[in-house]
């Protein structure tokens, strides 16, 4: 008898090339942006090497454009350079790019499945970390650093370490007013940052299931945030029905064939996990975060964590750096943590789903005085989709700024920051120190308790609203 | 890439766990389109303040450390986003060892590409590392990759463990590149298998 496999075994067994010093793995998608680049091509071009198969890589400039105005293209001169490298680099290599005209423009991890870019069973890479959310279609997908862009682009491979498999199941049901984005802070509170080093996490279970592709990609996106090189969902119906004629998806004959191999992408009975985390769904809560780490996360119910109690000397060092960086006082009810800036976008909450969400919190009502609400599209395609929608006049009635598509104020590095010291809601992924400018504070949070906040001005619990 | 054998170095120590590649190397440096001159923005919002003046404990700006090329720090280390800028800042500053119990996947990958070479060694080595570097004069510690060893002031040796194919890697300063289109055979082949099976890719 075959022994049993996870889809991770498969999807890895499907790409070996070769297993010869280290597993040498086949690269189906390479997603390329303006960031992590440029000295790839530049190597290159330095040993006069081509692109191996230019027909699989996609390139979009989306972490240093400007969201507001576009007219006068971009000002800051780095940012412009960097973005016109991107653009002569695929002219001088002949491969596909969405410049920031055109409307398919925007974050890296949002076009690929919009464009049918990304399909089950494939392998894909980009130079960003959190390509871990293109999983959610049942692809092995992980950012890597330059050098292997540099790798991927002249061989179509990489060598890479098989994974360690852990298997996360949630069931139950999501009570209303919590949504994936406050399972994956569960689910990274849970594991640690580092609890899924080595690991790459396949989630089943009847909430995963039960799940839009939007709200999947969300949980696999923030699987990196636990330290896995990967998060994965087997294809269903659900994932079948969102790439069915997408611009890039297959087509005709081709589609039905293409269905009958992605059925066979699930995880055999017995298959061995290496760990497991078994969730039940029915008693979470919204989730915020109080510290500097994605793991730093409470129940919005919950108070600031006193250091004191906490036992392992680093971790309470690390406590200590985080409430001192977040200006929070042990104890302090969360709920009463004022809010200057809500960011609702990025690659984890910049989807359609995430608009509507938000919207159906901010309907009619005006947000904060003190509060600025920025609402950044995850691409033009969600922009015009929420435009045709009528909800970015919902956004501009409540008071927010309704801007352009691109990764903004998730890692600012385009012109939209936090001051020293200020404090935001975002629907990003991150809450490293400076993430969001220097010296900015940052609590993640998911759309509706973002919308929440804003109209509050402080955290609030999107159930009590 | 350089090759890596033996080496003598100042240690610097940094205690802190999961130390991201935001405070290795914040996205404002992100902008750049070469690898190199990155080294002065290590570390940047720890070692410099607001206006640019050095923040006189950050280790890094101490006298005893300013010259470190190797750091030895806590768990998790590099975690957080896939920048390769991450590594080229520590080599441009001078470091080509890093010493911690964990590190995070995309970062261990990016340093051996970059002839950085990391050490897992138990948190009780590390801490011992970390004290003696804080309280040595000169706290210098040699590696000897081939062995497999550190030594420290007074000859006291610490067995570290390391990947075969990384370290012939980092030993010979191969290019991956290389490597890989020598098996461009392999590659083909493949490639033919593959599109039989899913023809739609
Ligand atoms: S939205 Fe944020 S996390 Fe996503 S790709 Fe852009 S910068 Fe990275």
């Amino acid at each position: 008898m075959i022994k049993p496999r996870t889809l991770f075994d498969k999807l890895w067994n499907s790409h070996l090339v070769d297993i010869q010093d280290g597993d040498l793995i086949y690269i189906d998608r390479h997603l390329v942006h303006e960031v992590t680049s440029p000295q790839a091509f530049e190597g290159l071009r330095n040993g006069g090497r081509r692109v191996r198969r230019g027909k699989m890589t996609l390139l979009v400039a989306d972490h240093n454009v400007p969201t507001t105005n576009r007219s006068n293209g971009i000002i800051d001169i780095e940012s412009c350079v960097q973005v016109q490298t991107l653009e002569d680099n695929a002219k001088a290599f002949c491969l596909e790019y969405f410049g920031m005209e055109d409307i398919r423009q925007g974050i890296v991890h949002i076009i690929g499945p919009e464009q049918g870019f990304t399909l089950p069973g494939t392998t894909i890479v980009c130079g960003d970390s959190h390509t871990s959310t293109h999983g959610a279609f049942g692809a092995l997908a992980f950012g890597i650093g330059t050098s292997e862009v540099e790798h991927v682009l002249a061989t179509q491979t990489l060598i890479q370490h098989p994974a360690k498999n852990m298997l996360v199941r949630v069931d139950g049901v999501l009570p209303v007013n919590v949504t994936s984005k406050d399972l994956a802070l569960y689910i990274i509170g849970k594991l640690g940052t580092a609890g899924g080093t080595g690991y790459v996490i396949e989630y089943v279970g009847e909430v995963i299931s039960s799940l839009s592709m939007e709200s999947r990609m969300t949980i696999c996106n923030m699987t990196i945030e636990a330290g896995a090189r990967a998060g994965i969902i087997a294809p269903d119906k659900t994932t079948f029905e969102y790439l069915q004629d997408r611009p890039m998806s297959p087509k005709g004959i081709m589609w039905q064939n293409a269905i009958a191999y992605w059925k066979t992408l699930t995880s055999d009975r017995g298959a061995y996990y290496d760990a497991e985390l078994f969730i039940n769904a029915n008693s979470l809560v919204p989730m915020v975060t109080w510290g500097t780490s994605p793991e730093d996360v409470l129940p919005i119910t919950g108070c600031v964590p006193d250091p004191v109690v906490v036992v392992n000397p680093s971790k309470r060092a690390a406590v200590e750096r985080s409430l001192i960086y977040m200006g929070l006082i042990p104890g302090t009810p969360l709920t009463d943590i004022k809010i200057d800036v809500v960011f609702i976008g990025s690659c984890t909450n910049g989807r359609i789903e995430d608009f509507r969400a938000a919207a159906s919190i901010l309907k009619g009502k005006k947000i904060a005085s003190n509060v600025k609400l920025l609402a950044v599209p995850g691409s033009g395609l969600v922009k015009k989709q929420a435009e045709d929608e009528g909800l970015d006049i919902i956004f501009r009635e409540a008071g927010a700024q309704w801007r352009e598509p691109g990764c903004s104020m998730c890692l600012a590095m385009n012109a939209d920051k936090l001051d020293e010291g200020e404090r935001s809601a975002s629907t990003s992924n991150r809450n490293f120190e400076g993430r969001q400018g220097r010296g900015g504070r940052t609590h993640l949070v998911s759309p509706i308790m973002a919308a929440a906040a804003a109209l509050t001005g402080k955290l609030t619990d999107v159930r009590k609203l | 890439m350089d090759k890596f054998t033996k080496f003598t170095g100042i240690v610097a120590p940094l205690p802190i766990i999961n130390v991201d590649t935001d405070m290795i190397i914040p996205k404002q440096f992100l902008k750049t389109i070469k690898r190199t001159g990155l080294g002065k923005n290590l570390f940047n919002e720890m070692r410099y303040t607001k206006d640019g003046l050095e923040i006189s404990d950050f280790v890094l700006n101490k006298p005893a450390y300013r010259l470190a090329s190797i750091l030895v720090t806590g768990s998790n280390f590099g975690c957080g986003s896939s920048r390769e800028h991450a590594p080229w800042a520590l080599f441009d500053f001078g470091i080509r060892c890093v010493i911690a119990p964990t590190f995070a996947d995309i970062f261990y990958n990016n340093c051996f590409k970059n002839g950085i070479l990391l050490i897992k060694l138990p948190q009780s080595d590390v801490d011992q590392l970390i004290f003696d570097a804080k309280n040595e004069a000169s706290p210098m510690i040699s590696i000897d990759l081939e062995k497999h060893e550190i030594t420290c002031h007074d000859d006291i040796c610490i067995k570290f463990e390391i990947d075969s194919f990384r370290k012939h890697c980092l030993l010979n300063g191969l290019d991956d590149i290389d490597l890989t289109l020598q098996k461009k055979n392999k590659i083909e082949r493949f490639e033919i298998h593959h599109h039989l099976e899913q023809p739609w890719l």
